[in-house]
């Protein structure tokens, strides 16, 4: 049986991105616990509306956890404190009657305020941008035989490939890194054969683009890989400063 | 020059210079423990360091690697205060199971570090590279004159101090810890890692560092038995 829980939301307001922002408690009465945390927002601001208030802004999309907008701060973890799992995976039965909820959104100069909890990542399209493309040899008919890409980097290339784009890490890191985001991308294109190609400059294009965008130095804290709703792992950072140091040493 | 200009690049001097001075402390502290076994061996090393030009070259590199390694970590963490947006981020923050105290507080131990240093060069630095460099002896309340390459009554002079014990070893905790983190981060830098190897590293980092970390102590600890306990 799912019970219901009485506690307290501190949500961060703010108007706009130049706008000074604070925090604002909200009550909130008998919320069953298998809601998810969004829809906990939504009759938050279903209350709001019907007071003739300002409803609290906040990104969300798919709400299966595959499109990566949603992007709240709660309890000081990124996407809450779930582990592997993303702000609309996250239900009320993580939480306890009474408790105080914290709810900030990403902060990073990478990432500017648009409002409340809603930040512009456009930051993170601009980098896959500068990746550019990749070329495909699509050559003749392969031998139905043969084993182009072996199990360990499909599996490998997979895992980085499963990056939602959804700007955790540099909210959870210290240093306002990307780097865990950038490395999954040139890691799901460098473990493959179609991404040899342009695999040297990739690498560089878009650290330059990331640096280019104010994104902090990795001190490998590990805190991205802790908070990645997909787990991505840090050996692809380890991957990524290979790319990029060859890349530079051959230069 | 992608070695200052882009992150990665910085990351990798931060990498070189540090893994360059585990490497001179292996040595170092290979040569403090003799001092332990035997006094004249230790006076034997000092001497055959000295003030000459392979000691001093020695040195000057790595006054350099200090000089750049400190120089780099500032570099880092005002860009890295600049990306979070100032130094007041979020109101609430908790620290995930994974992420090591150290690794998020490389910066302030190595503050200690460097003011460890500073007290290491004027104790025994001063007393024997220095005053050699000079062609003149230090000398020391209630030892008088003291010859540059009598390290190991420098040794037993200092640590017999209670108080310059305990600094020391505050010290070495502190190295002990940036380098826990240090080790293998300096690896994971350079890239050469990977899921199998991440964690290996980071255990092979722990043992190297504790040995190393070890050597001293055991000279800081075993001076100050000799001078209060013999
Ligand atoms: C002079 C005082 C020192 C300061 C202010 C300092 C500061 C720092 C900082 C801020 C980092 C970056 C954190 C990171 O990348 O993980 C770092 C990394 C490191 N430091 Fe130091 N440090 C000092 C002395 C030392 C010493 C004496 C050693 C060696 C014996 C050392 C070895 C390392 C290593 C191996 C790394 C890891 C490099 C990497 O991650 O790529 N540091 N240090
Ligand atoms: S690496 Fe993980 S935390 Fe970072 S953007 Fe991708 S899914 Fe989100
Ligand atoms: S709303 Fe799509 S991942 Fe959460």
């Amino acid at each position: 049986m799912d019970k219901n829980i009485s506690f307290t939301l501190k949500v961060w307001r703010q108007r706009g991105p130049k706008e000074k922002g604070q925090f604002v408690s909200y009550p909130m009465k008998d919320i069953p616990t298998d809601t998810s945390f969004l829809e906990m927002l939504d009759i938050l601001n279903e209350q709001l509306i019907n007071k003739g208030e300002e409803p609290i802004v906040f990104d969300h999309d798919c709400r299966e956890g595959i499109c990566g907008m949603c992007s709240l701060y709660i309890n000081g973890h990124a996407h809450g404190p779930a582990t592997g799992a993303t702000t609309c995976q996250l239900y009320m039965r993580r939480f306890n009657d009474g408790d105080v909820i914290t709810v900030e959104p990403w902060r990073s100069a990478g990432f500017p305020i648009i409002r409340d909890l809603m930040v512009d990542r456009s930051a993170y399209d601009k980098i896959m941008q500068a990746g550019g493309y990749t070329s495909v040899n699509t050559g003749g008919v392969p031998d139905a035989n043969s084993i182009p890409i072996s199990k360990e980097k499909a599996d490998l290339a997979m895992d980085a490939a499963s990056c939602i784009g959804c700007g955790a890490c540099v909210a959870a890191c210290k240093n306002g890194s990307a780097m865990l985001f950038v490395s999954a991308k040139v890691s799901q294109l460098a473990l493959l054969p179609q991404g040899q190609v342009e695999a040297a400059r990739r690498a560089k294009a878009m650290i330059a683009k990331m640096d280019e965008l104010g994104f902090g130095n990795c001190t490998n804290t590990r805190a991205c890989e802790a908070e990645c709703p997909k787990c991505v792992s840090i050996s692809n950072i380890a991957r990524l400063n290979r790319e990029f140091i060859c890349a530079k040493l051959k230069d | 020059m992608w070695l200052i200009d882009s992150s990665i690049g910085r990351k990798v001097v931060m990498s070189v210079t540090g893994s360059a001075l585990i490497f001179f402390l292996a040595f170092h502290g290979a040569m403090n423990f003799v001092a332990l076994i035997s006094e004249d061996g230790y006076n034997a090393i000092c001497e055959f360091l000295g003030a000459n030009w392979y000691a001093l070259v020695g040195t000057v590199g790595l006054a350099a690697l200090v000089a750049i390694h400190f120089i780099y970590a500032f570099v880092l963490e005002v860009r890295n205060i600049r990306a979070v947006g100032g130094l007041k981020r979020y109101s609430r923050k908790e620290r995930p199971a994974n992420v090591e105290w150290a690794s998020q507080n490389m910066l302030v131990l190595g503050i200690i570090v460097i003011l460890g240093l500073a007290l290491h060069l004027t104790d025994f630095w001063s007393k024997m590279q220095l005053q050699d460099i000079m062609g003149t002896t230090a000398s020391l309340e209630g030892l008088g004159q003291v010859s540059p390459t009598d390290g190991a009554t420098l040794i037993g002079y200092f640590f017999g101090k209670t108080y310059v014990a305990i600094m020391y070893l505050i010290w070495l905790a502190a190295i002990w810890f940036h380098l826990s983190h240090g080790f293998w981060s300096a690896i994971q830098t350079l890239g050469w890692n990977n899921d199998k190897w991440l964690c290996r590293w980071q255990v092979i980092g722990k043992i190297v560092v504790s040995i190393i970390i070890a050597m001293f102590a055991f000279v800081v600890i075993g001076f100050w038995f000799k001078a209060h306990c013999c």
